[in-house]
């Protein structure tokens, strides 16, 4: 149980520290965004009334009457109703129905993909780890390029070869304009079909790293004692590798996705932002473009609660998977 | 950004108590002294050398015998010839010429970051595993925290606030550090604790050596090869991240970059035109470095832990490690 509330115990921390810094950023940069905010509005015809002003000054801080502490109070106060003022690049949609809108696509594309490169690198690195020493080998090195590639240049590459030149996908967008939104099978299909190039982006370039750290634990796993205790049992081959060695290997690697999901989330603003696509990281940009400060950390706190949320996800699971974490704390 | 930390996630995430056995004892390889800080001569570490080297030289010299970078001629989008080895680009600059100024651009600013992020880890990192106690838990806590929140939408953030015109170099440079350092600090937390608790160590502290002079004389030459793997893990991190933030639009102003490149190359439609001289080489040579700098990391790897070098042959090996890496072993299984 100590372990769990720890783990509860250190997310409310992180939460909190990012809550935080979103309420501090603002007050500690140069330039008054409340006045550039409240300019903009007027240009798309929004009525400046007085309770907009004080929204947008307790979101983004202004020299005002109250003390840092009252705005702070008010501020928590307002993210807890969820409200996050309203956008100002698509006035007047609030923010909080602007992220409703495009995270689903970012949870659905960036959740796929890193499953499919999570569990393609642990399956890849499994057998590469094990069969040491033969050609396999030649294959990590590879792992190292493909991790210092760059995303979006990734991204480049793949969009001028597979569909500027060869035409098999889509260049731009999440899905057929000309189509209605909805579930019917014409629009997931269409979905499904722009979604393979941004998904193939993200595998691509994060799955050298989950081989590369599944294959070294995979060869300091196999100098175990246990495993050659399996081995003068007489166990088949595959059955010591996923039994005995995968299981035990794949541990570190399941505890690091907490880590490299931070990663993974970065890497796919970046990505949405080349094919054009739906997703919150592309919304996160046009907010940044529009001076929608608003927008803006709405977006991050929603990308950092989901990635905390998941590394929680982990985190559960791994003490279940685990036992000794469970014991040790 | 990329996911190149899990590569080391294998030593970091040993349970607590247990020796990572990483640090090499000097008695268990023939190779003693400084030369056991060295990685040893492989091709991976010659080739990683090479690509290193040549790009630097590149950025080094390259400006300087290059033409103006931002010559505008009326030759828009050729492709590569005798005059432009590269091309050119929309509006008939030398895509060679801007080649060799941005890499210099990148270069700079992957070092800077790379050695504030890497101080920042040491200070976090060694201070807080040597100290222990309240302040290793504040400080883990802290760098857990960092590790946490996602950097890049943090960092674009922090960028949006900042007007464009005071967005220097050493903003960006400072924004990158400080969302940059907390992976390595964890790396180098676990191994101060393993440090921390050898023989040695005990013996300078009942000398009545001072904890600073413990920690520099002591201790951190132990971290050498892992403080050095550290920072270049924050150089590519570091010039892959600036890439990124430059190729939205939110790098340093007036900065000459291999993201500011592709930014360019970009929204001048050099994809939808096909102009592939133009957004190829500087996403090449980020790759090609950052492998470079990546091999000589596989290097540094195999100091930091034996057991990824080639195996010599098992039996011997063990044997003449003795009892002490015999019972690492047997407590990172246990």
């Amino acid at each position: 149980m100590r372990y769990y509330a720890r783990k509860f115990g250190f997310y409310l921390v992180a939460l909190w520290a990012a809550v935080t810094l979103n309420f501090f950023i603002p007050r500690m940069m140069p330039g008054n965004p409340v006045d550039i905010l409240m300019a903009k509005l007027q240009q798309r015809g929004g009525t400046v009334d007085p309770s907009v002003r004080r929204s947008y000054e307790l979101l983004l801080g202004a020299d005002r009457s109250d003390s840092l502490v009252q705005q702070y109070v008010s501020y928590l106060g307002n993210l807890l109703h969820g409200d996050f003022g309203v956008s100002v690049s698509s006035y007047p949609a609030k923010v909080s129905d602007v992220i409703g809108q495009s995270l689903p696509w970012t949870i659905v594309l960036i959740g796929m993909a890193t499953l499919i490169s999570f569990v393609l690198g642990l399956v890849l690195g499994t057998v590469v780890g094990w069969k040491r020493g033969t050609w396999l080998d030649s294959i990590i090195p590879s792992t190292t390029v493909l991790a210092a590639v760059p995303y979006f240049w990734l991204a480049l590459i793949l969009a001028a070869l597979l569909s500027s030149t060869l035409h098999w996908f889509p260049l731009l967008g999440g899905y057929d304009v000309s189509l209605s939104m909805g579930w019917n099978w014409p629009f997931i299909s269409s979905a499904i079909y722009h979604g393979i190039l941004p998904a193939l982006t993200v595998v691509i370039s994060s799955v050298g790293g989950w081989l590369l750290g599944m294959r070294n634990m995979m060869v300091s796993t196999a100098a175990e004692d246990y495993i050659l205790t399996a081995r003068a049992k007489g166990l088949r081959g595959n059955r010591i590798m996923i039994r005995y060695a995968a299981r035990n290997a794949a541990l570190p690697s399941v505890a690091g996705f907490a880590t490299s999901l931070g990663f993974v989330v970065s890497g796919s603003v970046i990505t949405e932002q080349v094919f054009s696509y739906p997703g919150i990281g592309g919304r996160l940009l046009q907010a940044v473009e529009n001076n929608d400060y608003a927008l803006m950390q709405g977006i991050f706190l929603v990308i950092t609660v989901a990635v905390l949320g998941a590394n929680l996800l982990v985190d559960l699971l791994y003490g279940l998977i685990d036992p000794r974490t469970r014991v040790s704390n | 950004m990329t996911s190149l930390i899990p590569s080391s996630s294998g030593l970091e995430d040993l349970p607590p108590g247990a020796e990572p056995g990483a640090v090499p004892a000097p008695a268990s390889t023939r190779r003693t002294g400084w030369r056991a800080m060295l990685p040893s001569w492989t091709p991976k570490l010659a080739v990683g050398l090479g690509l290193v080297v040549a790009i630097a030289l590149f950025g080094l010299i390259g400006p300087v015998l290059a033409g103006d970078p931002d010559t505008i001629r009326n030759i828009s989008l050729t492709a590569p010839s005798g005059d432009h080895w590269l091309g050119t680009t929309q509006t008939g600059q030398d895509v060679l010429d801007q080649l060799t100024h941005a890499t210099r651009g990148s270069l700079q600013i992957g070092l800077l970051v790379g050695v504030m992020a890497t101080v920042l880890s040491a200070v976090f990192g060694v201070i807080g595993g040597y100290v222990g106690g309240i302040v290793d838990e504040a400080f883990s806590l802290f760098s857990n925290v960092m590790l946490v929140i996602p950097g890049l939408p943090l960092v674009i953030v922090i960028s949006g606030f900042v007007p464009a015109d005071q967005r220097g170099s050493w903003t960006i440079a400072l924004v990158l550090a400080v969302t940059g350092w907390a992976a390595s600090a964890r790396v180098l937390r676990a191994q101060t604790l393993s440090v921390r608790n050898r023989d040695y160590v005990a013996a300078a502290r009942v000398a009545g050596e001072k904890p600073w002079r413990v920690i520099c004389v002591e201790i951190v030459p132990n971290l050498l090869p892992v403080l050095a793997s550290q920072f270049v893990f924050a150089v590519i991190a570091a010039i892959l991240s600036e890439a990124g933030l430059s190729f939205l639009g939110l790098g340093a102003s007036n900065s000459s970059t291999l993201g500011t490149m592709l930014y360019f190359a970009q929204n001048g439609f050099a994809l939808q035109r096909e102009a592939w001289w133009w957004f190829v080489p500087p996403g090449l040579i980020i790759a090609v470095f950052g492998c470079g700098l990546a091999l000589i990391n596989l290097s540094l790897d195999e100091i930091i832990n034996p057991r990824l070098r080639r195996p010599v042959r098992k039996r011997a090996a063990r044997a003449a490690s003795g009892s002490s890496r015999n019972s690492a072993v047997r407590s990172t299984a246990a």
